[in-house]
């Protein structure tokens, strides 16, 4: 196996029920890329999103996914995240009651278990949620609300890309996080995840239109058509469907 | 021979006994009581309002009545650990139905702040108690008079409370002059204490006169948990114009326990009831509350909740009665039920045709966490009057499964998911606590419930 490879997945069939949707998934990521995954809508993006986080939807029929060597499909969502998995959510969940700083202080205290190391105290804690709330810009008020309750489409993103400054994760991937953003909304949340990029990490980029990729500029562009990736090129590719249109993709496959 | 006519017979026999270690302020209804409840019966599952449990075998079984007033253990200067200590220095025990003072509490007592046994305020202030005692719990109808009233029906369990009339002895009196605010929450823990199944028959009575505040805070425990107990409680508080009461309601007994309790309130022009009825750990549990706005600017605000494992019952009934204009209600009352847990919550609001200006809202929220748990609600509403705003709104559901994943994701593990979110299921019962100490405490225990603890108290000791 390539011990370069961050993220090697093989053959993957999942669905829904009997619902065949992803119908055999090839992708391998490099630790420092980023790889934007583009397609018409119900070509599985965010399915293939899903399952690979573990989103008890979906069923695996077949294939292999791994995380730095590590097999994702028998770890449970949470040990996916412990092991450097962050899946930014296209609509993330509104969870009235539960506070910002109890959920975050959760799932940080977690992932130190997961990893034998002490809980950070109250004041570390804080600290480093001061720090991370600077990446995005994320006011500090919304840290004492109940999680996502009563947040702007815009808010609700940046506190995904918030949160994933917090766990620093190995791999992020941003189901669709262009949507129902501003443009100025747009350029915070890109230039967040630029912040937060190094050779170490890898970002996989779902998105429906090429207008994400101008601020978060990708390595390699797959092209996700009818639970399979049908084409790999370079940046240009995104470029090539933006002029013509995803109808190009359906008349070659 | 039916539940109610084994009481029927006690009466009967021993009437002489009773009457002999009563006061003349709580013998004095009795004959009334025993006559209404010869052509009574007590409540079945399945009668209208009653899906969940039945009130008749709660009181069938052969319990001991203690109407010779034997007294029993507790101490009252034996600490008990209580799961909500130290929220109060105005603390007394009720041991079965008997009122027991702590050393301190007469001494911390405001000025105008009574709170004593109830036998011993019937014979210091006869006429304050002959004209509060049963006024408000003896006046509801027994048998419906409209068939098609859910909100009769639902005060059925009114023939309960005649019965309490019939044998009760002593019970808690707290009076708050008029004018006085009483700063410091009164604490009474209720323990149920005795070696062979026992019923206890106990009444609170408060009164809280124009312009005067407190807030009480009781609970409930068992001493043991291998013995059958059954009480049955009635409380009957009195709001005077501008007045505020808050009470807090906690049940931590025991699966053998079986508590039948009923809240009477009447409350005068701007005056201001808070009533929490918690269910932690209990067998079978019947709450009903019956709330009269008879003054203008009255508002009530009547929040529950239960968390039910194992076969644990619980039942809240409330009937909010707006008999003035530009009165409030607020009913809020949350479930969670795992295991073979039953609930139900019979929630009605009656508008009166001279209650113009109304305001009256009622949810109640229900998280049904096994497949053998089962939920019964039913809102109810019927309105006289036009110029009203009315709400109600009830599901059952389960945890919800997006949020579970969400949480997950980040690295929360599945079952501090579930905790946090059940938790938070409950938040905002939680929040109608006003004193802190309590509502951080009855966080706690609402959690510690949720890991699945049963010896809430025991818990608190370590």
């Amino acid at each position: 196996m390539d011990q370069n490879l961050l993220l090697n997945v093989c053959g993957l069939r999942a669905g829904i029920g009997d619902k065949e949707i992803l119908r055999g998934i090839d992708l391998q990521v490099r630790p420092g890329e980023v790889h934007a995954i583009m397609g018409p809508n119900g070509s599985g993006k965010s399915t293939l999103a899903g399952v690979l986080a573990g989103d008890p939807r979906f069923t695996v029929y077949g294939g292999s996914a791994t995380l730095g060597g590590v097999d994702l499909l028998a770890l449970s969502p949470e040990d996916r995240s412990h092991e450097g998995l962050f899946l930014s959510f296209q609509y993330p969940v509104e969870i009235p009651g539960v506070s910002m700083v109890n959920f975050m202080r959760a799932a940080v205290n977690a992932k130190r278990r997961y990893l034998n190391l002490e809980p950070l105290s109250a004041s570390e804690f804080l600290k480093m949620m001061r720090q991370k709330r600077a990446i995005v810009e994320l006011d500090n008020k919304l840290a004492s609300r109940s999680v996502n309750e009563g947040f702007s489409g815009g808010e609700k993103k940046r506190n995904e890309i918030f949160q994933m400054a917090v766990l620093e994760p190995r791999l992020a991937i941003l189901d669709e996080t262009d949507s129902g953003l501003d443009i100025d909304a747009l350029r915070i949340v890109a230039s967040g995840v630029n912040k937060l990029k190094t050779n170490q990490n890898a970002t996989i980029v779902i998105t429906h239109y090429q207008r994400l990729l101008d601020y978060i500029k990708p390595d390699v562009v797959h092209i996700l058509y009818k639970g399979r990736i049908v084409h790999t090129a370079g940046p240009e590719l995104a470029l090539e469907l933006e002029e013509k249109g995803y109808d190009w993709i359906k008349e070659q496959n | 021979m039916d539940a109610l006519a084994q009481y029927l017979n006690l009466y009967r026999e021993h009437s002489d006994v009773l009457m002999a270690n009563a006061p003349e302020a709580l013998n004095r209804p009795r004959p009334r009581a025993y006559e209404r409840l010869m052509s009574a019966r007590l409540p079945r599952k399945g009668d209208e309002g009653y899906p969940a449990l039945s009130v008749e075998e709660m009181f069938a079984p052969d319990y001991g009545v203690n109407l010779r007033r034997v007294p029993f253990g507790v101490e009252a200067s034996e600490p008990f650990r209580c799961g909500v200590p130290n929220v109060s220095t105005l603390m007394a025990f009720v041991v079965n139905d008997s009122f027991r003072p702590t050393a301190t509490l007469e001494r911390n007592l405001p000025d105008g702040v009574e709170v004593m046994s109830l036998a011993r305020a019937a014979e210091i202030y006869p006429d304050v108690v002959a004209k509060h005692y049963d006024a408000l719990a003896g006046a509801v109808k027994l048998i419906p008079t409209d068939p098609h009233s859910t909100a009769d029906a639902v005060m059925q369990p009114s023939a309960v409370s005649v019965l309490n009339t019939l044998l009760c002895q002593d019970g808690v009196f707290v009076r708050v002059k008029a004018g006085v605010r009483c700063d410091k929450p009164l604490q009474i823990v209720n323990i149920s204490n005795a070696s062979a199944p026992l019923l206890a028959v106990r009444r609170m009575l408060v009164i809280v006169e124009d312009g005067a505040s407190c807030s009480i805070l009781t609970c409930d425990h068992a001493a043991s948990h291998d013995v059958d107990y059954l009480n049955c409680q009635v409380t009957e508080a009195f709001l005077g114009r501008g007045a505020s009461l808050d009470i807090y309601d906690l049940e931590e007994s025991s699966a053998r326990t079986a508590r039948h309790a009923q809240l009477y309130a009447r409350q005068d022009e701007g005056s201001e009831f808070t009533v929490n009825g918690t269910t932690l750990v209990g067998g079978r549990t019947r709450n009903s509350y019956y709330v009269e706005l008879c003054g203008e600017h009255a508002r009530a605000k009547l929040a529950g909740m239960a968390i039910g494992g194992d076969e644990q019952a619980v039942e809240n009934a409330t009937c909010v009665i707006h008999r003035a204009p530009k009165t409030e209600s607020d009913q809020l009352f949350k479930n969670i039920l795992d295991d073979k847990a039953e609930g139900a919550f019979y929630g009605s609001i009656i508008v009166d045709e001279k209650a113009d200006f109304t305001k009256a809202y009622q949810i109640n929220r229900n998280i049904v966490a096994s497949p053998s748990a089962r939920m019964h609600t039913r809102p109810q509403l019927e309105i006289y009057c036009d110029e009203v705003k009315c709400s109600h709104g009830a599901t059952v559901g389960q945890i919800d499964e997006n949020a579970m994943f969400y949480m997950r994701q980040r690295g929360i593990p599945e079952r501090q998911a579930r905790m946090m979110l059940m938790q938070a299921f409950m938040a905002d019962v939680i929040d109608t606590v006003s004193i802190p100490a309590l509502k951080s405490r009855l966080a706690q225990l609402v959690e510690l419930r949720l890991s699945g603890t049963r010896e809430l108290c025991a818990a608190c000791e370590r």
